[in-house]
Formats: C-alpha cells, sequence, structure tokens
C-alpha cells in the first residue's frame, strides 16, 4: 500500500466522501439516482507505473481487492430502512459478489454473534427443536446457485422513468449466488411435523423481527437453511449466520438472521404480507401470497451509461431468470420489437437461477431500440411493460418485470427506455 | 368384494407416497437415520420467551388492554416523531398510517393512493403483531402489553373502526371489523403463459 498511485482506499476515501454517511432515504428518487450516480464515480484518475514488467509489484495480501481500475459500488448507502442495489451493468456470468449482492433491510443490519445464535422450531412438531449453529452444519447440506430477486424490483423505473438510469437503477434488486445449506425438508423430519401444518412462519432476528409465513409444501419442496454463499459464511447484510432460502420467491420471504420457524395451520398475517408485499389489481382486489417471481430478463450491456464508439459487431449481453423452473430461451430484439431472435445462453440452465444471455450484432450506425425477452420451461413469456399496466393496472408495481429497452441513438449514447 | 380389494390395492401405493413426508423431498439416502437427533429440546420458558406472534384468531395475544384516549399519549410520545401528529406520514420511509380515501378500493388504478390501516390493513391483530416487532424504530420492544394496546386503540379509532369507548385487548382486538378484507385474494398467477395473458 506504500505506492500511491495504486491505493485503493484514496479512491474509496473519494466515493465516501461523495456519498458516504448521508441518510439518502428521505430524498427524493432525482436526489437517490444522482447520490448514486455520483457513488459509482472513481473519486480521481488512477495510474499505473509507466511499465509493469520493469519492476516488481505489491506484496501479497490476506484479503484481496479489487484492481484499483475496477469499482463497483452499491447504491444508494446509507440507509437503515431500504435497499442498496446490485450493479448489474459492473458484472459478468452470473454469480454476483456477496459484497454487491443488493440488500434489502427494514431496521439495519444486525451484528450477531454465531455462538450466541439459535434457531428454534415448534408450534405442530412432534418435537421442538433448538439448534445451535454448530449443530445446524451437522446436518446433510445442499449447495446450489439461485437468485433472490425483491418483488419491488423495477418499482423505481416504472414510477420514475429516466433516460439516464443504468441497469443498477432499473432491475438492481436482482442478485445472484452459490448457497449452501441445510434442507428445510431434513428439518421438518428431524422434529416431525404434524399432519395439519400448512404453514409456517419464519423469523428474522434484526431490529423489526420480520417474519413471513410460508407453505409447508415449499419447505417440503427446494428451501433450505443457508449458511453459506458463493464458498464462505454469509455476509452480514445476507443474513449471517443464518437465512431462510426460498427458490424462485419474492425476496422478503427469504428470511435473514433467521432465528425461529413455528409450524401452524394458517397464515399468520404479518405486516409483510398484507399492508406490504401485497398487489392491488383491478376489480377492487388485491393479490396475497404472490411468491414466485416471474420470467424476467435485462440487457446489461449496452446499456446507459455506455457509448458505442461507432458502428460494426457489438456484443448484447444480459441476463434472464425465471422463479418457476428454467429459462428455456431468450430473445433479442435490435429493432424495437419488430423482429426477434435466440441469443446465445452461456451458462448451464439450472432451476430458478440467472443464466447469462448473449447476441452479436452488427449496429449499423442508426438509431434503434435494444430489447430481450425471457420466455421460461413452463412456457411464459415476459410481458411488455403496456401488457403488464393493462392487465394489473397503473397501481399495481410489485412483481413488475415488462421487457426492458436500451435506446442506441446514431451519436452511439445509450439510454433506458421505460416504455415498451 | 375381491374388486373393492384390487382396487384398495391398486390405490395403496399412491396413498402411501401421498403420505409421507420423508420420500423424495427430504435429500435423505437410504442410509440416512430417520432422526439425527442434533440439538436440544428447548424449555417451555424458552419457547414461551420466543412466542411472540399473533394470528388473526387473536392467538398470540397477551393480557392486557387499552382505550384509543390513552393510546393518544403514547403514540404522541413514540411514534409522532417519525409519523406525524396525526399519523399523516412522512415521505416513504415513514408510511402514512391513518386518513386513507374509505369506501372504494381502486388501489390498481394509482400507486399513490394511500394504503392506510383503515382501507388496506385486512386484520387488526396484524397492527398488534407489527409494532410489538418493530416500532418504535429507535427502540424497538419498549413498549409495554397496555401501551400496545392503547396505540392500537388510538389507531383504529382514527381510521373510524371502533368508537371512543372501545376498549382493545386479547378478546376484542381480533373482532374489530376491516373493510379491506374481503378483497384479499390468493395468487392466480400459476399457468399465465404471460404476453398478453399475463395475469
Amino acid at each position: 500500500m506504500s505506492d500511491p498511485s495504486i491505493s485503493r482506499r484514496a479512491l474509496l476515501a473519494g466515493a465516501a466522501t461523495a456519498a458516504g454517511g448521508v441518510l439518502l432515504t428521505n430524498l427524493p428518487l432525482d436526489a437517490q439516482q444522482q447520490a448514486a450516480h455520483i457513488a459509482q464515480q472513481p473519486a480521481g484518475p488512477t495510474q499505473s507505473p509507466p511499465d509493469p514488467t520493469k519492476a516488481p509489484g505489491t506484496p501479497t495480501t490476506a484479503v484481496g481487492e479489487r484492481s484499483p481500475f475496477v469499482q463497483p459500488q452499491r447504491a444508494p448507502v446509507g440507509e437503515i430502512t431500504g435497499t442498496t442495489l446490485t450493479p448489474l451493468q459492473d458484472l459478468a456470468g452470473t454469480i454476483t459478489p456477496s459484497d454487491l449482492h443488493f440488500a434489502r433491510i427494514h431496521a439495519g443490519i444486525p451484528t450477531i454473534d454465531p455462538a450466541k445464535h439459535t434457531l428454534l422450531i415448534h408450534g405442530l412438531v412432534d418435537r421442538p427443536l433448538e439448534l445451535t449453529m454448530a449443530d445446524l452444519k451437522r446436518f446433510p447440506s445442499v449447495t446450489r446457485v439461485h437468485f433472490v430477486e425483491c418483488s419491488g424490483n423495477g418499482r423505481a423505473a416504472y414510477r420514475s422513468p429516466k433516460p439516464n438510469m443504468t441497469p443498477q437503477q432499473v432491475d438492481g434488486m436482482f442478485s445472484n449466488s452459490e448457497w449452501t445449506g441445510v434442507p428445510v425438508a431434513t428439518l421438518f423430519r428431524e422434529v416431525g411435523i404434524k399432519r395439519e401444518a400448512k404453514w409456517f412462519l419464519a423469523e428474522g432476528g434484526d431490529a423489526s423481527l420480520l417474519a413471513r409465513s410460508i407453505p409447508v409444501s415449499k419447505g417440503r419442496d427446494d428451501a433450505m437453511i443457508a449458511w453459506a454463499q458463493n464458498g464462505e459464511p454469509l455476509r452480514p447484510e445476507q443474513g449471517f449466520p443464518i437465512r431462510l432460502l426460498l427458490p424462485g420467491y419474492e425476496g422478503n420471504t427469504n428470511v435473514k438472521w433467521l432465528r425461529r420457524i413455528k409450524l401452524g395451520t394458517e397464515p399468520f398475517m404479518t405486516r409483510w404480507e398484507t399492508s406490504k408485499y401485497t398487489d392491488p389489481l383491478p376489480g377492487d382486489k388485491v393479490r396475497q401470497f404472490s411468491f414466485e417471481m416471474d420470467a424476467k430478463s435485462i440487457i446489461t450491456s449496452p446499456a446507459y451509461p455506455e457509448k458505442l464508439t461507432g458502428p460494426g459487431w457489438w456484443r448484447i449481453s444480459g441476463l434472464a431468470w425465471t422463479g418457476r423452473g428454467k429459462i428455456a430461451h431468450v430473445d433479442v430484439s435490435t429493432d424495437g420489437g419488430r423482429t426477434w431472435s435466440n441469443a446465445e445462453l452461456l451458462t448451464p440452465l439450472t432451476n430458478k437461477s440467472a443464466v447469462r444471455f448473449e447476441y452479436m450484432w452488427q449496429w449499423d450506425g442508426h438509431e434503434t431500440l435494444l430489447m430481450s425477452r425471457a420466455v421460461d420451461d413452463q412456457g411464459y413469456v415476459q410481458p411488455t411493460m403496456s401488457q403488464l399496466v393493462k392487465v394489473r393496472g397503473p397501481g399495481t408495481d410489485y412483481h413488475f418485470n415488462p421487457i426492458r429497452a436500451w435506446r442506441v441513438a446514431s451519436d452511439g449514447t445509450v439510454t433506458f427506455e421505460a416504455n415498451t | 368384494m375381491r374388486r373393492i380389494l384390487l382396487l384398495l390395492l391398486a390405490l395403496a401405493p399412491l396413498s402411501a407416497t401421498a403420505c409421507k413426508f420423508d420420500t423424495r423431498d427430504d435429500y435423505l439416502g437410504d442410509k440416512d437415520p430417520r432422526h439425527f437427533s442434533l440439538g436440544h429440546t428447548p424449555s417451555a420458558e424458552t419457547i414461551a420467551a420466543e412466542n411472540i406472534d399473533v394470528s388473526p384468531n387473536g392467538d398470540g395475544l397477551p393480557a392486557g388492554s387499552g382505550t384509543a384516549a390513552q393510546g393518544a399519549g403514547v403514540f404522541a410520545a413514540n411514534c409522532a416523531s417519525c409519523h406525524g401528529a396525526n399519523g399523516e406520514g412522512k415521505g416513504a420511509a415513514y408510511p402514512q398510517l391513518v386518513g386513507g380515501p374509505k369506501g372504494t378500493f381502486n388501489f390498481a388504478s394509482d400507486y399513490k393512493i394511500p394504503r392506510t390501516i383503515g382501507n388496506y390493513w385486512p386484520y387488526a391483530t396484524t397492527l398488534y403483531g407489527y409494532i410489538r416487532r418493530a416500532m418504535p424504530l429507535t427502540a424497538p420492544g419498549s413498549l409495554s402489553a397496555d401501551q400496545t394496546y392503547a396505540v392500537v386503540a388510538f389507531l383504529l379509532n382514527r381510521e373510524g373502526l371502533i368508537p371512543d369507548s372501545a376498549t382493545m385487548n386479547a378478546g376484542t382486538l381480533p373482532a374489530v371489523a376491516m373493510p379491506a378484507r374481503s378483497h384479499f385474494v390468493v395468487d392466480d398467477r400459476r399457468g399465465s403463459i404471460g404476453g398478453d395473458r399475463v395475469r
């Protein structure tokens, strides 16, 4: 760290001055986005030695750091009730680096000593059980890749769309990780759940004691109590030491800092499944327990703030996912939705996980709209914005999965286009 | 008789599968034990201390009681700094609690229509459960049972859902009629093919 030309700390200090310590929660959306944008900018020019092959580099360190030339950042930051978004435009492949996983928090990020944390399972069970974290890790485990997406993902881009929105600002409440944990079904068998148990309450150990009611059938299907993410223990903002992971279900149900599971006959009707995370519909209705995330995709490059330097071959790249199974194919349109072509799928198609798609595009230099459309193995086709709003009404923007578009101007600038 | 026997035999494997919780779904191999006998049995006291959830039928509501008049002071001292003197809210972070439009349920027409206790919350018990868990933001869990019942009574009264004279307790709170209740429907999106037939 003695070489000032590559000091990451100096870089971060600059970014922190720009955005750190500011409570963004109460700012209007405009100001939030502006602050987010500032937070993404490196503080100053980074210099490298004239010829890195002519002098030894820096020594090894206990924990690796990103290149000073690469500084992806979540934004906004500094809130205790709010969301910080994943910089989708800065990432490749499908795995979200754990320190860039989006986080929605309701009462700050708790600091939990795993030696003091327990998981209580009780209610309609034969044998109530209390597990230490050491106990939990002795059970047989599974390791799987799954996405987590907030059901409010995409809302800001609907309510206050702006041309200068990045993929992060449009759909950054989406991340994808490898999770390791104990199947809930294994624990159900361990405690012997009673026949009449149809729902379970999952309760977190944060200062809001966030709790959601989940069907027992989901617990038996593919739910897990995750204790590791991307090869290491969970990060505190992802639920350390343990979280509930419900593949394909809306993010809020994946209860972090999990401390209690209670089996019951009926939903418990917590605040997070009644006054929030419910979806008004035309006809004076409101949809409740809308757990599964529908198929969705977004092009992450080219996207704002990129600029195409001229006509020629460009790589269109993006992410697609579905909470109901696997992606079947992803279509890309380079002419505003008039014609569609199959994109290449670069990564394995597994259940309820992200796939990276790619499409090589020869740009002729004329203005156009780029779009992607996910289709899943249930035959579900990602709808357009107008199709969604027509069916659900303009007041419903949870589970908002419209086709996303980027406008490429003839000068190569790329901007967000909300209406599809 | 023989036909019935055959029918029973034919159904037997099916019903066995349907009843067993420990076949496909538990991820255990044939050689794994039915129980690993890890962890320990919690004491009744441990369960009682952690068992804080409240159900719509009143299960889990503690002893205690409160009125709207008592709740006015509790609200002013603990809630008003964020939610406003009359529960009108302050921005998205501190939601409006009372005073949303009544008599209609056209929330799908405009996301700006305030969703408040009286027009959107389907169960009065949720109010007790949420305040007990999470409020006030800076000191969750600091209100007594009486104070919590009182502030719940205050909010329900402000929404015109209970009279001034009402006392909220484990018996009366679950019985409060919530106008939004009948509007809630279960998710019907499964099986949708999306596109212009999205649900």
